[in-house]
């Protein structure tokens, strides 16, 4: 009794081979429970700049869907005001023009959204306003793949995505902002 | 009882600390994977509008930062509260911008060159006049790709 042999102190000893089990668990916890803080935003790709006024193209005006946002924020389609909501839903009407309406695009290829704001509008708005119009042609697009090739557009192959590009080009032109409205 | 004596001796039980090294590792891993490396100090208060559109940056190096808010408390006192533009770690004008994009192109191989995209982290309430000035600047400077940083919205 007074003196401990090897085997008794071994029985002693806590079992730390579950330790690695219970040590993978948390970690895979910790990985499907937080979210990495990525980096995305709207892509754009500005026009090249030209010290050149640009040319006075003649454009048909009903393929041209003019948005302009004030400097309250408020927007004006058309020369009508629309809430930010229904913007999708129209500028999807005006590209694809269905029922071929005389006022609306002759085709998908020839429409132009001409976004214009003022040095006053706010940014979110802005950026808001952006995302609804790059939305619809994301709508479009899913649309049109789905169509052709039964999938959405992202998971389009290169060659199906060109495809659908050439039929479905995105043209959002920015307009110089008009300066009417106060900055801060 | 006599068995129950025997089994307890005089041994302290040791816990096993085989596996501290994991639990650490574990610790180690986890943090590498949440902390998000920023290399400028931010001086401006930004608040990213949200969106849905959103594209994700892939190549950390090929991309520039600008920043776009109102000075944080600390420098109010000496920028005040209009909104500002940050270039790096400094407040900087938009007369400024190429300068900065010609330091982050020099350090690139020239091959990827291309493939720069400026990322313009801008305080949601902030007007478009400094915006439209950047993109000028930014379009003068050819670097046209851009990505306007949003978080994503949840409907």
């Amino acid at each position: 009794m007074g003196k401990t042999n090897t085997r008794d102190r071994m029985k002693n000893e806590v079992n730390a081979g579950s330790m690695a089990d219970i040590a993978f668990l948390l970690l895979i916890f910790f990985l499907v429970t937080t979210t990495i803080a990525e980096d995305k935003g709207v892509l754009v790709r500005l026009p090249p700049w030209s010290n050149e006024p640009p040319e006075n193209l003649k454009m048909n005006t009903r393929n041209v869907y003019s948005v302009l946002v004030n400097a309250d924020d408020q927007l004006l389609v058309r020369g009508e005001s629309m809430k930010v909501e229904d913007l999708k839903e129209a500028t999807k009407l005006f590209i694809r023009n269905p029922r071929k309406e005389a006022n609306k695009a002759e085709d998908p290829t020839k429409a132009i959204i001409s976004l214009k704001n003022d040095r006053g509008t706010k940014y979110r708005t802005f950026l808001t306003v952006y995302n609804e119009l790059k939305a619809a042609y994301t709508d479009l697009r899913n649309d049109e793949s789905e169509k052709r090739f039964g999938k959405l557009y992202e998971y389009c192959s290169r060659a199906q995505r060109d495809e659908i590009k050439k039929v479905l080009p995105v043209v959002i032109s920015e307009a110089e902002p008009t300066s009417f409205g106060d900055e801060s | 009882m006599a068995t129950f004596e025997k089994k307890r001796g005089k041994a302290s039980p040791e816990v096993s600390t085989a596996s501290l090294p994991d639990i650490i590792f574990m610790l180690l891993f986890f943090f590498m994977m949440v902390t998000v490396m920023r290399d400028s100090e931010l001086k401006v208060d930004v608040n990213t509008p949200e969106a849905t559109e959103l594209t994700k940056l892939e190549k950390k190096s090929l991309v520039n930062y600008i920043f776009v808010g109102r000075p944080k408390v600390a420098y109010r006192d000496t920028y005040g509260t209009k909104p500002r533009m940050q270039l790096g770690d400094k407040f900087s004008t938009v007369a400024d911008i190429p300068l900065f994009l010609e330091k982050h192109k020099a350090k690139l191989p020239e091959n990827q060159r291309q493939g720069i995209t400026s990322s313009l982290k801008i305080d949601g309430t902030v007007t478009m006049g400094i915006v439209a000035d950047i993109k000028t600047a930014l379009r003068k400077a050819n670097q046209l790709k851009v990505n306007y940083s949003a978080g994503k919205r949840v409907d």
